[in-house]
Formats: C-alpha cells, structure tokens, sequence
C-alpha cells in the first residue's frame, strides 16, 4: 500500500517534468477546428503555415460529440480554435475549453473564432421552447450549406489568422486573394448548374439545409424529424407519407452521418428519390475539399430532382 | 444551514457579477443571467427486502449508502447554475434537493486562464479520483453507484478544498490532478488537522483508437484521516483510510457517430487500507487494521436511437481484522457481497430518459431483489457531461 502511494506521488511529480521536455511538435499555428469544412479552410487559406486538426469528420453528428480525452489533448496545445459556433457544439466544447486549460483559445481570446459570427443567420427563433425540440437560440448553425458563408467566413479567418501570426499576415492575405478569386469563379458557375433547382419541393430528413435551399431556392415541405433533434418516429412519418400522397415531393435529403432507414422506409410508400449529401467535407469521396463538396451537393440534387 | 448560507453567497456573487456588466454594457438586465439547469428525477422502487435494514457486510457505511425508498419517492433534484464570472473565473453551484434534505454538491470557483494546460479549483466539488466519483448521478448509466463506491467511499466522495489539474502538451491526453480537502466527508470525518484532513492525487491518459473508439485510464490515490467518524448507528473510527482506484472506460460508436449505435464499457478497482482505532456501537476502542477492496465492472449498449441496455457486477471483499471485532460491523462473517444488475432505458430526446433496472443484491447473504423505475428529466440549460 504504502509503496504504491509512493509510486502516484512519483509519477505525480516526475510525469510534469517528462511532459515539458517532450517538445511539443508543431509547425506554426496550431488550429483545432470543430467541423471539417472549417479544417478545410484554415488548411486552404494557412497553407504550411497552420497545422491543423480536426474534431470531427462527415459520419459524425455534430451535435453530439464525446468530449473524449483526445479533444482535450489537441485543445491544450492550439493557438486557433475554429467552431461554427452559435451553440452547435455546446454539448462537448465547453467542457473541452475547461478542462484543457488553454488561455489562448478561451472565449473573447483571438484564438477563439465562431464562423456564424460573420455571416446572417436564419431561422432565429423569437422564442425558444425546448417542446420545440433542439431548437438554438441564436439561429439554425448549419451555414456551411451555403458557399456564399463560406466566402464571408473565409475573410474573416484570413484576418484572424493575420492577428494571431502577425510576421504572416501578409502571406495570409495573398492566400485569401487567391482563394476568394477562385470561389467568386465557382460561385457563378454552381449557381448557373443549379438554376433548374428552383422551386424544387423536397422533404429533409434534419432542418440541416435551410441555408443551401435560400441559396438555390429549394422549397422544404416537410421533415422526417417531427421536432429537430428528436429521432423519426412512425407516427410522424405516416403524417409526412400522407402530405406527400396530397403534396408530392421530388426527393428526400439527409447528410452522409444520418441514419437512412427512415428515408428508406419513406421511398417505399411513396414515389420519392432518397438523395445523400456530404454536408462538409469528406461526406463523400467527390467532397474531398470545399470545391468538391459543392460541386457534389449539386450534382447529387440534379440528379434527385430529374 | 452553514452549507445553504454559501450556496446563498454563491448565487449572490454570480448574480451580481451578471448585473454589473449587464449594465455596463447597456443591455436587459437579464441578459448575463448564469445558465440555469434543474434535473428531476424520481423512482419507484421494490424490494424484497426491507431497505430500513440495508447494509454491506464487513463495512461500516458513510454517507448516503441506502439503496433507496420503497414505493413512489422523489430522488434528488439538481438545480445548477454555472456561469463565466470574468475573464479569469468560472463558478459552478449545484444544490441536491432529496425529499427530506437539501446539500450543496458543488460551489466551486476555477481559474480559466492560467494557461499552460493548468487549472486550479477552490470550494466544494466532487473529487477527481476514480472515474464515477466527478459524475454527477443523473449521468449515471445506472440507478445507483456501485458497491465499492457505496462501501469505500460514501457513495460519491465530495468535499471543501483545492484542487491542481495540469494537462501536459502531448498528443497522448496525460493529466493530473491533486486535491487538498478538509477531510469532512466519509472516508475521511471530523475534519482534521484543522480542517485539513485529506488529500489526493490522480493521474489519467486517453485517447482514440481509429475514428470509433475512445479510452480512458486513471489511477487516483485518497489519502484521509478520520476524526471519531461517526457511521451507523455510532461505530466511531479515528485513524487514517487510504484509497486507491484503478478505473478504465472505453466508448465505441461506429465511425465515432453515437447518435444511432454506442457502447461504453467502465471498470473500476478500489483497494482501501484502514488504520486506526475503531469503536463499535457499545463496544470499547480497539485497534484496528484493514485492507477492504472492491471491483464493478458494467458494459452499455445503445442498441438503436433511444434505447440502451445495461448490465454491471459488483464485488467485494470485506478484510476481516480479528475476533476482536466479531458481531460488530466489521465481522464479514466469511460473506462476500456482490450485486448483478440489468437496465432498459429509453430517451425520448437528451433531456428525458426512462429506466428500468432489476438488481439482484447480495450485499448481505439474504439476497435482494431490486427493482426500480426511474425518471431522468433536464430543464434548462444542460451542461455538457464529461467523457
């Protein structure tokens, strides 16, 4: 027993003085970014001058996070911490930004960087009620859906990169010019594809979409979560069958980490095409960087809507 | 009433901390109002034996250590609040409200931007030894905790003190902890070296293997001095209680997505060695000199969006420590308590949750047949659960 106690008492002492000279490996801004698409982006506009890593990837939900003890690990060492923000994460980034014990990236630091700061958010509630399901207070987070955020976004994490690594700031500026340059090209392009879109009615499978559908002026009719966040029940969808026996929808949309059984079960009573999206980058093998993921979401939707 | 007076104290500095720079920067007044979380919770119980007459064989128990009440009963309800204080400071309160009593669980204050991967904690808070220990019993995956947390440390080893945490700069997560406590809370009693009766130190790793899986280990050691700690019906205790706790969890969820399909596996070892004087109800003082040790191990399966499934053994050995203490608490009587249980729990959403849960308790050798129906409901602000 008591040799054991002695055993903790060294490793208590000994393990701090290990860890500080293990070098941390870093090669200039260490970013930890929440979602891929913010990965996607800091690597794009930082280039060899980030390092970054990201929480979590298209099959994972990102409501619903672990805050795993290797989250933790990542926090404590970065210098940038890049989140969608407007309470996404809520069920796992604070406790990783307490328990990590980095200032850097606490709210209110320059570290720390919310991308729906930067854009107009939609479906703000006027009052929130949890019988409404997981609604978020300060608007619907999924902005990623819409490329057009994805630019105003992209301006503001060049100058926050600038602040934060100011002998930089001119390369990351440079970096933004390039890119913004590229996706104004792209913007034209994905929006002449998908102007047959228009009008469109679809049924969702979570109200993830509304930013992409402002954008292409697709119409949702209904959703198979009957409150969001709450789990499709057979009740609710026997209601959206018999809308859509009334109401006919083109397809049925959820992202690459939703369960498809009940868009399955939706397309065998009724005539309605179940159409997969990434989401974010990496939700599909052609969404393999942020051009990819938009070209893909159009193309799948052409496709679903033909 | 000294506990709900700093619970009072408390709520004021947060409320006021919220008012000030509400006003300041000229918004509602409500506007920096802390997050406000209260969990209901309530059970039905069965027993087939009376639960008036619980307890563990060989182990003399502190704190809340009954399985419950039979029939309909309130559980604890939680009301917590938390907030940012300012840029240096988070304050976290939680008040445990039983039908009968009220405690403060946690007050506790801690730093946010000390950096360097430190944080440092001051007030009443739960101990980060073990893994159960920091959680708080609405995230439990059962009704109850397990044996050895009910037999060596009084359910859930809570106190007032400081606490270390250091998070090393490693991709491995290395962290640890230690804690300087007053040593007012079963195993440790009476508050010792003027209120400085306790201390402990942790150490815990973790990471990912592939994008499914998650681990955690931790190794804790409490070390606590015991003051005529009072426990039953008056078995006094003065002496010190060491408590060692090996813990491992591990979480799968296929491509690391829990929402349709998840499982958790926890196991926890706590060894205790006890010295001292120990002084049975009616009895006279006597020397006293035991290691009792302890193990649960429990596995959960969410086995479609909504349900979980759980199953847990618990054992544990009661160290004999002489004739001398034959027929007091203390004797084992060569009885060896452990406890089977089984749950079924369904979640309408995060924030409600249903559970049955069967036990089949031998913590004394008459077997007890445990049941339970619980509710689990969270209004408000939820805080995010730790790993």
């Amino acid at each position: 027993m008591k040799t054991i106690g002695k055993v903790i008492a060294v490793l208590l002492i000994a393990m701090p003085l290990t860890a500080l000279v293990i070098k941390p490996a870093s090669a200039g801004v260490d970013v930890f970014a929440c979602e891929p698409e913010w990965g996607a982006l800091a690597k794009t506009l930082g280039g060899d001058l980030v390092s970054v890593y990201t929480a979590t990837t298209a099959y994972q939900d990102p409501h619903q996070i672990q805050a795993r003890p290797s989250l933790i690990a990542k926090l404590r060492r970065a210098d940038l911490l890049v989140c969608t923000g407007s309470q996404l994460e809520i069920g796992w980034l604070p406790v990783l930004l307490r328990q990590a014990g980095n200032r850097r990236v606490q709210p209110g630091q320059p570290g720390n960087f919310a991308a729906t700061e930067y854009v107009t958010m939609l479906d703000k509630p006027v009052s929130v009620d949890r019988a409404q399901g997981d609604v978020h207070p300060g608007g619907n987070p999924h902005i990623q859906t819409d490329p057009r955020n994805m630019a105003l976004v992209a301006k503001a994490l060049a100058d926050r990169l600038a602040q934060i690594d100011p002998p930089h700031a001119v390369d990351y500026a440079a970096r933004y010019k390039d890119f913004d340059a590229q996706w104004q090209t792209a913007l034209v392009r994905w929006e002449q594809q998908a102007a047959p879109l228009r009008g469109v009615k679809v049924v969702v499978h979570h109200k993830a979409w509304s930013y992409l559908f402002a954008w292409l002026g697709i119409e949702s009719v209904a959703s198979l979560e009957a409150k969001p966040g709450v789990p499709p029940s057979a009740g609710h969808l026997s209601e959206v069958v018999a809308q859509l026996r009334n109401q006919p929808a083109k397809m049925v949309i959820r992202a690459a980490y939703q369960d498809g059984r009940p868009d399955e079960w939706l397309a065998e009573h009724v005539p309605i095409r179940v159409v997969v999206l990434p989401f974010t980058v990496g939700g599909s093998d052609a969404a393999a960087d942020l051009f990819g993921l938009y070209d893909d979401t159009i193309t799948n939707l052409l496709e679903g809507a033909k | 009433m000294k506990q709900v007076f700093m619970g009072t104290v408390c709520l004021a500095a947060l409320g006021l901390s919220g008012s000030v720079q509400a006003a300041g920067a000229g918004q509602a007044g409500n506007a920096f109002n802390p997050s406000i979380g209260l969990i209901l919770n309530g059970t039905y119980a069965k027993f087939s034996q009376d639960p008036a007459g619980y307890a563990i064989t060989g182990f003399p128990l502190g704190g809340e250590s009954d399985p419950g009440t039979a029939g309909f009963s309130l559980g604890e309800s939680e009301l917590s609040i938390t907030a940012n204080i300012d840029p240096n400071w988070y304050g976290a309160f939680t008040l445990a409200m039983g039908s009968e009593d009220v405690a403060v669980e946690n007050a506790y204050v801690q730093t946010t931007s000390l950096g360097h991967g430190l944080t440092v904690r001051g007030g009443r808070f739960f101990s980060g030894i073990g893994y159960l220990n920091e959680q708080h019993a609405h995230a439990w995956d059962f009704t109850d905790t397990a044996l050895a947390y009910r037999a060596l440390l009084g359910t859930q080893y809570g106190d007032d003190g400081v606490q270390l945490r250091w998070v090393a700069p490693v991709d491995l997560f290395t962290e640890v902890g230690a804690e300087w406590l007053r040593g007012d809370a079963f195993p440790a009693g009476g508050s010792a070296n003027e209120g400085r009766g306790a201390w402990s130190g942790f150490v815990h790793f973790g990471g990912d293997v592939g994008s499914s899986s998650s681990w955690r280990a931790g190794l804790s050691y409490l070390s606590a001095k015991a003051e005529a700690r009072i426990t039953g019906d008056g078995d006094s205790f003065t002496g010190t209680s060491k408590v060692i706790v090996a813990d491992v969890v591990w979480k799968w969820a296929p491509n690391g997505n829990a929402y349709n399909r998840n499982f958790k596996f926890q196991a926890e070892y706590l060894h205790s060695k006890n010295e001292g004087d120990f002084t049975p109800e009616g009895g006279s003082l006597t020397a006293y000199s035991a290691k009792p040790s302890g193990w649960y191990a429990q596995a959960v399966y969410q086995f479609m969006p909504r349900w979980r499934v759980g199953l847990r053994h618990d054992q544990l050995k009661a160290d004999s420590p002489g004739p001398a203490f034959t027929n007091t608490v203390l004797d084992s009587q060569g009885h060896s308590p452990k406890r089977n249980s089984v749950m079924i729990d369904y979640s309408n959403s995060e924030y409600s949750r249903f559970r049955l849960q069967f036990n089949r308790d031998q913590s004394l050798p008459e077997a007890d047949n445990q049941w339970f129906l619980q509710y689990i409901m969270s209004l408000g602000a939820h805080g995010a659960h730790i790993f």
